[in-house]
């Protein structure tokens, strides 16, 4: 069988002493960069560029891929511990995670944050092997209608996000939107809400947005409860390791989870985070078992589908990348500039031209994720034990290592003075009720949004039914439509206001 | 007129007042056509559509009753302004005074926020962080950060 030639030969090349080591040493640094916010895959990988210089073309891919899964697996760490999210992916583990961690359950949550993230890189690892040139076809399909319409219908699976009031859910998407406009406009090259500040022509930096409005908000309000309530969040943990009862209500998650991150990641534009917030919103759509935590509390499956399905997207992220040579997102980029640098051209021919590389590649990215599972699982207890350092030595070192994260992103001060803001934004949206994961997510996918529907505007001439004829946009402008009639609709209006009751 | 929900009547405010500045900043910019969009298009739209919206929440908080006011209670200003100003200080002094110097200040600043402060506490908690991150960011990473004060060298 073909398919079974092509991985022997990629294991066979995985496994070389020399790949085994590079695979590991990126793994390793990208968890490390992970779990420190603010230095992010992308600048790690541009640091690192220059090594690809000395290295075997095949052995300097695997190192960077390494970086960029491990960056994942760390990410959900910190959001998980701290409620930081180090990647933009991880942001929707944080939501169910970090109340895990508060109610003494980080050590499951981290488990089956790792082990559901292991399952979907395998999976996601087999279906590139398989389907690869399959899959390009579907991307081929997106024009920029499908585009618009596609994140229309990731906005309004944001709102779902929020627990409480759906009217300021929208509000916060929208106003995520119109803070990702802030920037060159890049059609016409117009500054936009600069105010005459060179550092806002290139927009406000993500960084500087989570780290505000996730760590240094909530640490501002942590810090404004008495000392005794705060403790909770040390004082018992309920053991280190899921229990069967959590397997039981993760595994079907994760199933699910997987399948969407996979299908979701192989369309350029932040694959990996649809699949994330696409699995969060399925999950809490589903009914759950009678008595179960209520999401936003500390569910078990809010971590676990959505971690699943960003570590799915991230891997098959890939197939984009190595078959048609267009990249989905930054880290992919760079990956392709490292082959240019190389001298190998990306694009469908690398399969057949490199098949060495290409399936060397894809077996790497299994050997990698079970290397980070066995790095992390034991781990755990490490992490778990940083959680019961008083909080007092704790909010001091998490505010240092943000602020020079902050420092690192954009190489000068401005970051900061932003996290600052963004900080006192943080503190502001807590007092008025808003919640600001839905914020986050209309950030990332507004320039990509105005840049798809001004141009599909531009494509029909101006004629806005194109969303809707066009089949495949029209699809999934319906399931959008479907989503807000179930939202508003009164029997599950109720569930969303049951499980509204959140603790601060 | 009474407030039924204090967070929702300023949360609406809020986001009439954002929309509207938006929208309003976006006439600075060129429209273009339906068929030829410019920069003002879409923040125009987002800006009206966000004080609409905005407006909606405000009317709602009052008219729809809740039942404790949903009040937005008191604010820490004590963790608000440390924490915040302890990181915009830091921000001041790093590229001025260098990491060895605005790192432990910022450290130990910071620890006042909390009302469990203890001097002794806060300087080692400092020492160690400041180590830890020179060994992590400097000496591991390879980040570029300016260490000493600019006349010392740094």
């Amino acid at each position: 069988m073909e398919f079974l030639d092509n991985l022997a030969l990629g294991f066979q090349t995985a496994l070389a002493l020399q790949n085994l080591f590079y695979a590991l040493l990126g793994a390793l640094l990208g968890t490390l960069i992970g779990v420190l916010p603010g230095l992010g895959p992308v600048a790690t990988i541009a640091m690192l560029l220059p090594s690809v210089y000395t290295l075997d073309t095949t052995t300097a891919l695997i190192m960077l891929a390494g970086i960029y899964y491990g960056a994942q697996y760390g990410g959900s760490t910190t959001a998980i511990l701290v409620n930081v999210p180090g990647e933009a992916s991880s942001m929707v583990t944080a939501i169910d995670g970090y109340q895990m961690a508060r109610r003494g359950r980080a050590g499951a949550a981290l488990a089956i944050a790792g082990l559901g993230s292991f399952f979907a890189g395998c999976v996601g690892t087999l279906l590139i092997a398989a389907f690869a040139p399959a899959l390009t076809e579907l991307a081929f399909a997106f024009g920029p209608a499908e585009y618009f319409s596609l994140m229309v219908l990731g906005l309004i699976g944001a709102v779902v996000l929020a627990s409480g009031s759906v009217l300021k859910a929208v509000g916060m998407i929208i106003l995520g939107l119109l803070l990702g406009q802030i920037n060159t406009d890049v059609i016409s090259g117009t500054p936009r809400y600069s105010f005459g500040i060179p550092e806002l022509t290139d927009g406000i930096g993500f960084i500087a947005i989570a780290m505000g409005l996730f760590g240094i908000g909530e640490m501002i309000v942590n810090l404004g409860r008495p000392a005794e309530h705060r403790a909770s969040l040390t004082r018992h943990v309920a053991g280190l390791w899921p229990t069967r009862r959590d397997l039981g209500d993760a595994t079907p998650a994760i199933l699910r989870g997987t399948a969407l991150g996979a299908v979701l990641g192989v369309l350029p534009g932040g694959g990996a985070l649809l699949g994330s917030f696409a699995s969060y919103s399925l999950e809490k759509k589903l009914p759950g078992r009678d008595g179960e935590i209520p999401f936003g509390q500390g569910n078990i499956r809010a971590v676990a589908g959505p971690e699943s399905a960003n570590n799915a997207g991230a891997q098959t992220a890939f197939i984009p990348m190595l078959t048609l040579g267009i990249p989905p997102n930054a880290v992919m980029a760079l990956m392709i500039g490292a082959m240019t640098i190389k001298g190998i051209q990306p694009g469908p021919q690398v399969m057949t031209a490199n098949p060495s590389l290409f399936w060397g590649l894809i077996a790497s990215m299994w050997v990698g994720n079970l290397m980070l599972v066995v790095l992390n699982l034991p781990l755990i207890g490490i992490w778990i034990r940083l959680l019961s350092v008083p909080y007092r030595f704790l909010f001091p070192a998490i505010l240092v290592v943000s602020a020079l994260g902050l420092y690192a992103s954009g190489n000068n001060n401005f970051d900061i003075y932003m996290g600052v803001l963004f900080g006192g934004i943080g503190y502001l949206l807590f007092k008025l009720g808003c919640e600001p994961a839905p914020l986050i997510l209309g950030f990332i996918l507004g320039p990509m949004m105005e840049e798809n529907l001004r141009r599909a505007l531009l494509l029909a001439r101006g004629d806005w039914t194109t969303f809707a004829t066009r089949p495949l946009s029209g699809a999934l402008l319906l399931a959008a439509a479907l989503l807000v009639a179930t939202t508003i609709s009164p029997a599950i209006r109720k569930r969303r206001e049951a499980t509204f009751r959140e603790e601060f | 007129m009474q407030i039924r929900s204090s967070k929702d009547f300023w949360c609406g405010l809020v986001f009439l007042g954002i929309g509207a500045a938006f929208a309003a900043g976006a006439l600075a910019y060129p429209f273009g056509s339906a068929a030829r969009p410019g920069p003002a298009y879409l923040p125009f739209g987002l800006g009206l559509l966000l004080a609409l919206l905005g407006l909606v929440v405000t009317v709602k908080s009052l008219v729809v009753a809740t039942p404790d006011g949903e009040p937005i209670g008191p604010i820490a200003w004590r963790p608000l302004l440390i924490v915040l100003g302890s990181l915009a200080l830091f921000a001041f002094l790093l590229p001025r005074a260098g990491m060895l110097v605005s790192l432990p200040i910022l450290a130990i600043t910071a620890a006042l926020a909390g009302d469990e402060f203890r001097l002794r506490e806060a300087l080692a908690n400092a020492a160690i962080l400041t180590a830890g991150c020179w060994l992590v960011f400097v000496k591991g990473l390879g980040v570029t950060i300016p260490l000493l004060p600019a006349f010392l060298g740094g």
